[in-house]
């Protein structure tokens, strides 16, 4: 996989800068990142929290 | 990049074809059949237990079939599909060679060992614990056990994807940004990811549990991890299915987008914004604060709505602007009244799209307000609203691109073709039946998971209002509609798979028709028009019953609960 040249983004014919957004649109693992992390951290650590502190029957 | 992969030209799309991948589609699509087919029968089997008049099984086998019907379709036949959706969205859409077929095809052995190890637990009988299996109700190991291997094997088919992506972009099989439709498919495959993980992080405690090498398993704690996986996969299925009615637009009128930057981030929404949406299985759950409940199920997770919105509106934009754009300008809606009705394809698809709209999203998200969900939470609404998604939505879209993949990848001609002319309306209308019915049913107060709504042998005697016995006959009669448009599809895809006439090297199907321009599903880009007053109606008349539904239930909420 090393006889290609680094990153030279077809898109842009005039060396145009990449808008942010359209690189982070075209980075799937960032996007794979997030999809894990923001469900991971308000629904499950957040979520597992106020379980832990519900107090225990005696 | 030298390596043997064997490529062919689609003579109707010029899509060049991994030839493993292609192989890998077929069995994955094959497989997924089967399983809908042994699935749907449970369905069918359930719904007539549910018909008071007919009551058909014992309380015990009615409970193993509900439990074999949820694992069999929800699970079962929808992952196999989206493997094979995966597989044509990386491979084929970007002319790439597949990463690690040999992996791709190990994914698969899993995948279906565990499915069967799974059915076969089941059918013993002693394992009717529905597909939630909450704790402590307790499967035999290897109920659990079955599932976990069949995580494993989809978590390598997402990961053979991923390694797709890459693989393409290495050897620069495309230019610029990967087609819009490949992108939905990597939307799923980034939920499939957090699902799995969430599946595996409970589930394996509890095959230790069920073993006896592990001694307790908190209820609650359960419930939380086990939704993390059992609401984000039905979101997988979300992603997937919008996918399929970009890539149907695009194969049967060339559409493209209205924006494709405005699709993305839709896309983009699901991504950060559906998961949490979890929290709805947990509203009447105590111990979580409302700030939990209430900031996963609506706050945040509207943003998510707002991306199936644009979607719902950009997928039939996209189709009037290409129908415009061909001449069919006469009125709001002449584009609409000439589409392709039969074309088993379209006519999927569009249904689909109106019935996950109207059925699905607008029951979901009025369930979803944490106030009025007490007035149905664990009612039948709750199975009515998800046939509207996940049968009506989802299941009929799978079935729509099949119309295509039949000819397309397995080469075949479709045979029936007036049965299968008639398949989607059958499917669609007898499943928008038992979506509406039951959620009827349940919003008079029936359970869902009930075997006795007349509760024959109970000690305090319970009758529900007339309505609601009326509601589950409909119900039976929508289920037999519906059993047989599956059916249907099943004759028409495993008879032209397996018996249908080989097209030739060349030859480009004449049914379902796919115009030169359907090659446009592999591009990127945005339509040039933005002019779909018929769109925007159809918009105004969903927010209209959106408002109006939404309105109707708080009002029964203050009558149910009165607080003056
Ligand atoms: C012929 C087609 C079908 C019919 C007649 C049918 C009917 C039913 C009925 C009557 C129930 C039981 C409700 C209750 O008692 O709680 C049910 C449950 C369910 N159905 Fe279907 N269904 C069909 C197809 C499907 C498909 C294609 C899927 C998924 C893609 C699906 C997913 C489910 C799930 C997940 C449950 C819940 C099981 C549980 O509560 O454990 N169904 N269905
Ligand atoms: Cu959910």
């Amino acid at each position: 996989m090393s006889d290609h040249n680094e990153e030279v983004d077809d898109n842009t014919p005039d060396n145009e800068p990449i808008p942010l957004m359209q690189r982070v649109l075209d980075n799937p693992f960032l996007l794979l990142f997030l999809g894990i992390a923001v469900p991971t951290v308000f629904y499950l650590i957040w979520g597992i929290i106020e379980i832990t502190q519900i107090p225990i029957a005696d | 990049m030298s390596n043997n992969t064997e490529f062919r030209t689609c003579p109707t799309t010029g899509l060049k074809v991994d030839l493993a991948a292609e192989k890998l589609i077929k069995v994955n699509a094959v497989a997924a059949v089967v399983f809908l087919a042994i699935g749907g029968l449970f369905g069918l089997l359930v719904a007539l237990t549910r018909w008071p008049e007919v009551h058909l099984l014992p309380a015990d086998f009615f409970y193993l079939a509900l439990t074999a019907h949820g694992l069999d379709v929800l699970l079962v036949w929808i992952i196999f599909f989206e493997m094979a959706v995966l597989y044509f969205a990386s491979a084929v859409l970007l002319g790439s060679r597949l990463a690690a077929p040999k992996f791709a095809w190990a994914g698969f052995v899993l995948m279906l060992v565990g499915a069967v190890i799974t059915n076969i637990v089941v059918l013993q009988g002693k394992s009717s614990v529905m597909f939630t299996s909450y704790v402590p109700l307790k499967a035999e190991p290897g109920f659990y056990l079955g599932i976990i291997l069949f995580a494993v094997g989809a978590l390598i088919g997402c990961f053979v994807f991923f390694a797709t992506l890459v693989v393409a972009r290495q050897e620069r099989t495309y230019q610029g940004s990967i087609p819009l439709v490949t992108f939905g498919a990597m939307t799923a495959a980034i939920i499939a990811v957090f699902t799995i993980a969430s599946g595996a992080i409970i589930l394996i405690p509890t095959l230790l549990w069920s073993l006896g090498y592990v001694a307790n398993i908190d209820p609650i704690l359960y419930k939380t991890i086990w939704w993390a996986m059992g609401h984000s996969s039905q979101q997988i299925n979300v992603a997937a299915h919008v996918s399929i009615w970009y890539a149907i637009a695009a194969m049967t009128f060339g559409a493209k987008p209205l924006s494709e930057k405005v699709s993305r981030m839709a896309f983009l929404m699901y991504i950060l914004f559906l998961q949490i949406a979890s929290a709805h299985h947990m509203l009447v759950e105590p111990g979580f604060s409302s700030e939990w409940k209430i900031f996963n199920t609506s706050y945040a997770m509207y943003l998510a709505v707002l991306g199936s919105m644009v979607h719902g509106m950009t997928v039939p934009g996209s189709i009037e602007a290409a129908q415009r754009s061909r001449g069919l300008n006469k009125g709001m809606f002449e584009w609409l009244r000439k589409a392709p009705w039969g074309n088993p394809a379209f006519a999927g698809m569009f249904m689909s799209l109106v019935f996950f709209g109207f059925i699905g999203g607008i029951s979901g998200v009025v369930m979803g307000t944490e106030q009025i969900n007490l007035i149905m939470h664990n009612t039948l609404y709750v199975p009515g609203h998800f046939h509207g998604t996940v049968v009506a939505g989802t299941t009929l879209a799978f079935m729509a691109i099949t119309y295509y993949l039949v000819p397309l990848i397995f080469r075949r001609e479709l045979m029936f073709m007036k049965l299968a002319k008639l398949q989607p309306y059958v499917f669609g209308i007898g499943v928008a039946g038992i979506s509406v019915f039951m959620m009827g049913a349940g919003t008079l107060g029936v359970s869902r998971r009930h075997w006795d709504m007349q509760f024959a042998d109970a000690v305090l005697p319970f009758d529900y209002p007339s309505a609601a016995f009326l509601m589950m006959g409909l119900n039976g009669m929508s289920a037999v509609l519906a059993a047989v448009g599956g059916i249907m599809f099943v004759v028409v895809v495993v008879g032209s798979v397996f018996f249908g006439r080989k097209l030739e090297k060349d030859e480009k199907p004449s049914y379902p028709e796919v115009p030169p321009q359907s090659a446009a599903v592999a591009q990127h880009g945005s339509a040039e028009s933005l002019k779909i007053p018929g769109t925007t109606m159809l918009v105004a008349i969903f927010f209209i019953a959106f408002v109006l539904y939404y309105f109707v239930n708080w009002k029964y909420l203050s009558e149910i609960w009165p607080l003056s």
